[in-house]
C-alpha cells in the first residue's frame, strides 16, 4: 500500500513529517484532583488523576515513597465496531503498566510516603497513537492535581513505511504493518523516559526514526506546557479577582 | 484546516460499521505551472502554453494510449481522478503514474482533495443524494475553474470528458470543455486521432453503416449476468469462477481451471466463450450433461479459416506442450466410460486480462483516399486472441506493417472486439520489425537504459582500485590459474575455475563467480531496472540485456587478463571427488586464458599438449566425472532437448544454416562445477536464513504428466518405471532402441512431461519440496551467473550477508517481498525463454523460407486421428502431417488407431507407428496473408 504518495503527501494530507492537530483541556473531571483531555487529530483520551490519598489496602503501602496506580481502559464506542474492550485484557494491562513506569519516573514519589495516587485513562476514540495520547493526558491530570514531579512527560509515536520515517502515526498507517516507535520523554531535561517498538526496522534507519518520534514528543510538550500555563493564568486571574 | 471524513465500510465478514478518517486542507500545495507566480515552482512542470488539460476519470481509463503518446502534453492529473484510476484499474493507475514521473511529458499531479487557498477549497463535500461519480465530476469541475482563475489570462483551462451530463453542467458553469475526439481534433495532429479510443455509444453510428445487412446487425453473443446475480450464483455453486485459457493451438477452445468443479471446464466455440479474452478471470456455467463434448484429439481445423494447428519448435517441457493437454483430457474421457469432461459457457467476465497487442491488419480493398476513415480488422500474430476491430484514418499506410492495437470493448452485437491503433512497430516480415514483435508480446523491456540507470555505472574504463586489495573482506587470489570456459563469442563471461595440486595430493577447486553486487547496490535505479527485466534476453541474432553493456561485457565480465572482483566458492576435494571443506569469499582474480568450449575440449584431447592449464583442465574434467557419475547414481537425469544452433551472416544477420547443438565434455566439466557452486551456496543460504532464501525447485511430475510418455512406451514395447527420478533415470538408459537416435528421442519426450523448475522463497514451502527432480538434489538455488540473472544478484547477497560482508536490504528480509521477486522472476524467466524460441522459430522459418522446400528425416511423436505429429531433429522442429484430407474428413486411405498409436494404409501398402522414421518435405507456405507457416508433407 502506498502511504506516501509522490507528490510528498500521506494518505490524510499529512505531509511525513507533520503531527496530527492537538488539542487539550484541563479540568474536564470535576470530581477528580485532576483532570485533562487529550487529542491527537481523531484520537481522544481523557485522563482523571486521584490521590495522593491514603493506601486502600495497606498491604501495598509503600513506606519511603507514593503508590503509583494507573488503570487504563477503551470505552466500548471508541473504534468503529462496538464491542466491549474495557480493562483486564492482554493489550490493556500492557498499556497500563507502560504509563504507570513512564509517570512514576516523573512523579516525586518521595515526598509522598505511604500514600498513594490513582491514575485513570479511557480512550474515547481511538485512530492510532492511543499511548502517546494517553500519556499526555496523565501528564497533564497529574499537573492540574498539582502533585510535584520532575518534569512534565510528552510522548509521540514514529513509523516507519514506504521508506520514509512518518510522525504521528494515525490507525490506517499503524495498521500498515511497519515498525512503530513510541518514545516519551522529559522535554527539559531531555531524557527518555519511554521507549518501545513494534514490528522491527534496519538499525540505520532506526536512529532516524527515534529523533523524530522525540522532537514529536518535544512539540506536543511546548503545547502541553501552553495549556498549563494558560490555566495557571486563568487560575491566578480568579484569585486575584476574589 | 481539518475535515474529518465519514463513510461507512463493510467488512468481509458482511458486516457494516462506520468509518471515519481525518482529511487535512492545506494552502502549500502548488499549482504546478512553472509561470505561476504565487505558488512555489519547484516541483512545477506545466509550461507556459496556449492550453492546460485537465482530464477525467474515464478519459484516463479508456485513452491512455493516447495520454502516454509524447505529443500530447500539458496535462493536470487531479488526485480525485488518480484515486478513481487506482481503484477501477491499477494498471492504469501504474502507467499513468509512469507517465507523471516522467517530467519531460508535463503532466502534474494537483492534489485537489487536499487544497485550499484562503476560502477557495477544491475539495468538496458531497451533497445530499449526490452520488459519488457525482461528486467527484463536480470536485473535477470545481477544479478545473479554480486552476482558471488561479492562472488567469495566462493560458486557458480546459476540461475533457467524454460524458455528456458533465460536459453540459461544465458548460453551465463557464468552463472551457471538450470531448476527447473534438479535442484532437483540434490539436492538428491526424497521427493522434488513431489513437483515440471509441466509446460504445460512439461506436453504434459507424458500426451500422458498415454492418447494413440485416443479419449481421442481430445480437450474437449473450448478455453477461449482472455481478449481483454472479456472486450469489458461485455462492450457490451454480456458477463457477476461473482464469480462462485459450488453447495456444486452437483459438476456438479454451479451458477454464474450477477448483469448485475440481476439473478444468472445457469451453468450446467462439459463442460459448462469450467474447472472454485469454486470462481473463471469467464465470462459467455448466452446460447439461448431455451436450457435452469430449476433446476433439484431431488437429485442429481451419474453422473461419482463423484456426489451424502450425509447424513450431519442438517444446522443451510440459508447459509449453499443449499438445500433451487435449491429448491426456480424451485419455479421461475414454476410461470414464464415455463421459466426457464438463463444459461450459462464459456468463460473465470479472476482470479482463486486455493487453496492447501485436499483429497486421486483414488486408483489404483500400477505401477512398488517404486520411479518410477505414474500419479494418485486426489479426494479431498472438493466434488466442480474436480478431479486433479497428478504424485508421492511415490504413493504406498501415496494410503492410505491424502494428500494436489495444482493446476497447466488445459489444452484444459485434462479431469481434472494437479497438484502436497504439503504433506502429515496422514492416512486415522485415527481421528487425518480427523481432520486436515478440518482444513486445512477450512483455520484454527493450527499452534503452535510462539515465538514471546509468548514472549507477562505475566510472569507466574501471579497474581494480588499490585500496580494493587491502580491503579484508576481499582476498587476492591473482596467484591462482583461474580461466573460464564459454560458447564461442561470449562476452559476458560471468564464471570462471581453478584447480590445483596440493601437497597433500587433495586438490583445490574454486569457482569464481562475477561481483555483480559489488556495482549493483540495492535500491538503485540499476538495482530496480534489473529486477524489473530479471534475466537477459538470448535471441538468435542478438541480446537483451539484464545490466548495461559497461558492466555485462567489461567491468563485470571475466576476461582474460584483466583484474576482476569475484565472488568465490573454494573446496578442498580428494583425488576421489570427495568434498573435504568448502569456504566462500569474496575476492580479485587475474583470468589467464578465457577458453571456448571447442578450445577447450581440444586442450585436454591432444596428448601433446601438457601445459599446466591442460593438466588443470584434465584434472578438472577428471574430478568432474567422479561427480557427475555420482549424482547419476543419485538419480539425477540426463535429459535432453532438441536444441538447435544458427549460423548466422555477420553482415546480414540472415540465417545460412541451422543444425542441432552439440555438446562435448567440456560443457559437463563447467556445469558439473556449477552445480556443485549453487548446490553448496544454497546449503549456506539456508542455513543462515532459513526463512527468506531465494532456492529454486522442480517439482516432481505427477503419474498423470507421464501419460502420454507411457502411452508412447508401450505403443513401442519398452518399459518406463515412474516410481522415482532414479527408477525412470535407469530405465531411460535400458529404453534403446534400432538406432541410437532413439534413445535421445525418448528422452526429448520425457522431458516434456515435466513442469519447469521455478524460484521460490524457502518460507513459503517446507523442505521436502525443496526438492530438484530433475537434478535430484534436495536443494538447489542459481548463483553462477549474476550478469544475467536477477536470481543470482539476490543469491549473492544472500551469501554476503550470511558471510557477514554486508548487510541484508530490508527487501530481503521480508517473505513476502522475496516470494514477490520470486514470481516476478518465474514471469519474466518463461517470458524470456518462449521469446528466444519464438526467435528460433522465426529464423527456421526465414532459413526456409529463403531456400527451396527441404527434405529432411522427421520421428513420429504421436499419431491422432487425423495426422501425424513429427518432429524434425535436424532442425528441432515439430508439426502435424495431415494424412486425412481436411476437406473430406471421411474418405480416407488411412486407418488411424490412437489408442495402439499407429497408422495403416488401407490397402496396407504402408503402415506408421509412433516413433518410426520417415521422410518429410519442409516448405513455407502463406494461406492467410501475413502469417507465413512451415507446412511439413509426407514423402512416399
Amino acid at each position: 500500500m502506498e502511504f506516501v504518495g509522490p507528490e510528498g503527501l500521506r494518505l490524510d494530507g499529512r505531509r511525513p513529517l507533520e503531527m496530527r492537530q492537538l488539542h487539550a483541556e484541563l479540568g474536564v473531571v470535576e470530581n477528580a484532583n485532576g483532570s485533562a483531555m487529550f487529542e491527537m487529530g481523531n484520537t481522544k483520551v481523557i485522563a482523571a488523576v486521584y490521590g495522593p490519598h491514603e493506601v486502600h489496602n495497606r498491604s501495598q503501602q509503600l513506606w519511603d515513597r507514593a503508590l503509583v496506580r494507573c488503570e487504563y481502559s477503551m470505552a466500548a464506542f471508541s473504534t468503529g465496531d462496538r464491542r466491549r474492550k474495557g480493562k483486564g485484557n492482554r493489550r490493556s494491562t500492557e498499556i497500563s503498566l507502560v504509563i504507570r513506569q513512564t509517570l512514576e519516573a516523573a512523579i516525586l514519589t518521595n515526598l509522598m510516603p505511604k500514600s498513594q495516587i490513582d491514575i485513570y485513562v479511557q480512550v474515547l476514540q481511538a485512530d492510532g497513537g492511543t499511548r502517546s495520547a494517553c500519556i499526555n493526558a496523565a501528564a497533564l491530570a497529574l499537573a492540574e492535581a498539582g502533585i510535584p514531579m520532575r518534569d512534565l512527560v510528552a510522548s509521540c509515536a514514529a513509523g516507519y513505511l514506504n521508506g520514509t520515517p512518518l510522525l504521528d502515526l494515525n490507525y490506517v498507517e499503524d495498521s500498515g504493518g511497519g515498525p512503530d516507535v513510541t518514545v516519551a520523554l522529559f522535554p527539559k531535561v531531555d531524557k527518555v523516559s519511554l521507549l518501545q517498538m513494534d514490528s522491527k526496522m534496519p538499525l540505520e534507519h532506526f536512529e532516524n526514526v527515534f529523533q523524530l518520534a522525540a522532537e514529536g514528543a518535544k512539540a506536543a510538550a511546548r503545547y502541553m506546557r501552553e495549556v498549563l500555563m494558560e490555566n495557571t493564568q486563568n487560575l491566578a486571574r480568579l484569585v486575584t479577582a476574589t | 484546516m481539518l475535515k474529518n471524513k465519514a463513510f461507512l465500510k463493510k467488512n468481509r465478514g458482511g458486516r457494516v460499521f462506520k468509518v471515519v478518517r481525518e482529511h487535512y486542507l492545506r494552502d502549500d500545495i502548488p499549482c504546478g505551472a512553472t509561470f505561476c507566480s504565487s505558488c512555489d515552482t519547484s516541483t512545477a512542470n506545466l509550461v507556459a502554453a496556449e492550453r492546460l488539460v485537465v482530464v477525467d476519470t474515464n478519459v484516463v481509463l479508456h485513452q491512455m494510449d493516447l495520454l502516454e503518446n509524447p505529443a500530447f502534453r500539458n496535462v493536470i492529473i487531479l488526485s480525485v481522478v488518480l484515486e478513481e484510476v487506482k481503484n477501477k484499474n491499477l494498471s492504469a493507475y501504474n502507467r499513468l503514474r509512469n507517465i507523471c514521473a516522467n517530467r519531460s511529458r508535463q503532466f502534474f499531479v494537483f492534489s485537489n482533495e487536499h487544497h485550499r487557498q484562503d476560502i477557495n477549497y477544491t475539495y468538496i463535500k458531497a451533497m445530499a443524494n449526490e452520488s459519488v461519480n457525482d461528486r467527484n465530476d463536480r470536485a473535477i469541475r470545481v477544479a478545473t475553474q479554480w486552476f482558471q482563475k488561479h492562472l488567469g489570462d495566462a493560458c486557458t483551462v480546459v476540461l475533457l470528458t467524454n460524458d455528456l451530463d458533465n460536459r453540459s453542467k461544465a458548460n453551465a458553469e463557464g468552463i472551457n470543455v471538450f470531448s476527447v475526439d473534438h479535442f484532437v481534433q483540434s490539436l492538428d495532429k491526424p497521427e493522434l486521432l488513431d489513437l483515440v479510443a471509441r466509446s460504445e455509444s460512439e461506436n453504434a453510428t459507424p458500426m451500422e453503416i458498415e454492418d447494413s445487412r440485416p443479419s449481421k446487425r442481430k445480437i450474437i453473443y449473450s448478455e453477461h449476468k449482472p455481478m449481483s446475480e454472479i456472486t450469489a450464483g458461485i455462492h450457490q455453486g451454480i456458477y463457477h469462477q476461473g482464469k480462462l485459457r485459450v488453447n495456444r493451438y486452437n483459438p476456438f477452445q479454451a479451458y477454464v481451471g474450477s477448483e469448485s468443479v475440481g476439473d478444468e471446464i472445457l469451453v468450446q466455440g467462439r459463442l460459448n466463450m462469450n467474447r472472454a479474452f485469454d486470462g481473463d478471470v471469467v464465470v462459467v456455467e455448466l452446460l447439461p450433461h448431455q451436450s457435452w463434448q469430449g476433446d476433439m484429439t484431431m488437429i485442429a481445423e481451419e474453422e473461419d479459416g482463423d484456426g489451424d494447428e502450425r509447424v513450431g519448435l519442438a517444446p522443451d517441457t510440459s508447459d509449453e506442450a499443449a499438445v500433451n493437454k487435449t491429448d491426456e483430457a480424451s485419455e479421461k474421457a475414454t476410461t470414464s466410460g464415455g463421459s466426457s469432461r464438463p463444459n461450459g459457457r462464459v456468463i460473465g467476465i470479472i476482470k479482463r486480462n486486455w493487453r496492447a497487442y501485436c499483429g497486421s491488419l486483414e488486408p483489404m480493398t483500400t477505401p477512398a483516399g488517404a486520411g479518410s476513415v477505414a474500419n479494418a480488422l485486426f489479426v494479431s500474430a498472438d493466434r488466442r486472441i480474436p480478431k479486433i476491430r479497428i478504424q485508421t484514418r492511415q490504413f493504406g499506410n498501415l496494410v503492410d506493417k505491424r502494428i500494436v492495437v489495444s482493446v476497447d470493448s466488445w459489444d452484444l452485437n459485434s462479431r469481434y472486439p472494437s479497438g484502436h491503433y497504439v503504433k506502429t512497430v515496422g514492416k512486415i516480415g522485415d527481421r528487425d520489425t518480427e523481432s520486436e514483435v515478440l518482444l513486445i508480446e512477450n512483455d520484454i523491456n527493450n527499452r534503452p537504459f535510462s539515465d538514471q540507470v546509468l548514472a549507477c555505472l562505475p566510472p569507466l574504463p574501471w579497474s581494480v582500485p588499490a585500496e580494493a586489495l587491502h580491503d579484508p573482506h576481499r582476498e587476492d587470489l591473482r596467484n591462482l590459474r583461474v580461466f573460464s570456459v564459454d560458447p564461442i563469442g561470449c562476452k559476458d563471461i560471468d564464471d570462471a575455475l581453478h584447480c590445483t595440486l596440493l601437497p597433500t595430493g587433495n586438490y583445490q577447486v574454486g569457482v569464481h563467480i562475477a561481483d555483480v553486487t559489488s556495482f549493483v547496490h540495492p535500491g538503485t535505479p540499476l538495482d530496480i531496472e534489473a529486477q524489473e527485466r530479471g534475466t537477459s534476453v538470448y535471441l538468435v541474432e542478438r541480446r537483451i540485456d539484464m545490466l548495461p553493456k559497461p558492466l555485462t561485457e567489461d567491468v563485470c565480465s571475466l576476461r582474460a587478463d584483466v583484474e576482476r572482483f569475484v565472488f568465490s566458492v573454494i573446496w578442498e576435494m580428494s583425488s576421489e571427488a570427495d568434498i573435504i571443506s568448502v569456504r566462500f569469499t569474496k575476492g580479485v582474480i587475474k583470468s589467464s586464458a578465457a577458453l571456448s568450449y571447442v578450445e577447450a575440449q581440444a586442450r585436454m584431447d591432444d596428448s601433446r599438449m601438457s601445459d599446466p592449464l591442460t593438466t588443470d583442465l584434465r584434472n578438472m574434467n577428471r574430478l568432474a566425472k567422479v561427480l557427475r557419475q555420482r549424482r547419476i547414481e543419485r538419480g539425477a537425469l540426463t535429459l535432453a532437448s532438441p536444441e538447435v544452433k544458427f549460423e548466422i551472416d555477420t553482415e546480414t544477420h540472415n540465417p545460412l544454416d541451422v543444425g542441432m547443438y552439440q555438446v562435448r565434455e567440456s560443457n559437463h566439466m563447467v556445469e558439473e562445477f556449477m552445480l556443485l557452486a549453487n548446490i553448496s551456496v544454497a546449503k549456506k543460504i539456508l542455513s543462515s536464513f532459513p526463512v527468506f532464501s531465494l532456492l529454486r525447485r522442480h517439482p516432481t511430475p505427477t503419474s498423470k504428466m507421464f501419460e502420454p510418455l507411457l502411452k508412447i512406451a508401450s505403443a513401442v514395447g519398452i518399459k518406463l518405471d515412474i516410481t522415482s527420478s532414479m527408477t525412470l533415470a535407469n530405465t531411460l538408459d535400458l529404453a534403446v532402441g534400432d538406432d541410437p537416435y532413439f534413445n535421445k528421442l525418448i528422452r526429448i519426450l520425457a522431458t516434456r512431461c515435466m513442469t519447469q523448475a521455478v524460484y521460490f522463497c524457502s518460507g513459503e514451502l517446507s523442505p521436502p519440496e525443496f526438492q530438484h527432480y530433475g537434478l535430484a538434489s534436495a536443494i538447489y538455488t542459481h548463483f553462477t551467473s549474476p550478469i544475467r540473472r536477477y536470481a543470482d544478484v539476490i543469491v549473492h547477497r544472500l551469501l554476503a550477508a550470511a558471510l557477514d560482508l554486508e548487510k541484508l536490504s530490508p527487501s530481503l528480509r521480508d517473505k513476502s517481498e522475496v516470494t514477490k521477486i520470486a514470481d516476478n522472476l518465474n514471469y519474466r524467466h518463461r517470458n524470456a525463454q518462449m521469446a528466444g524460441r519464438a526467435s528460433v522459430e522465426l529464423h527456421t522459418l526465414m532459413f526456409f523460407r529463403n531456400s527451396r522446400p527441404t527434405d529432411a528425416d522427421a520421428r513420429i511423436v504421436q499419431i491422432r486421428s487425423n495426422g501425424l505429429i513429427v518432429f524434425v531433429p535436424k532442425y528441432g522442429i515439430e508439426g502435424p502431417v495431415f494424412l486425412v484430407d481436411k476437406a473430406s474428413k471421411s474418405s480416407t486411405n488411412w486407418i488411424m488407431d490412437e489408442e495402439q498409436q499407429c497408422a495403416n494404409a488401407r490397402d496396407g501398402s504402408s503402415k506408421y507407428k509412433v516413433l518410426d522414421s520417415v521422410k518429410i518435405r519442409i516448405q513455407v507456405v502463406e494461406p492467410q496473408p501475413n502469417r507465413p507457416k512451415l507446412e511439413l508433407t509426407l514423402l512416399a
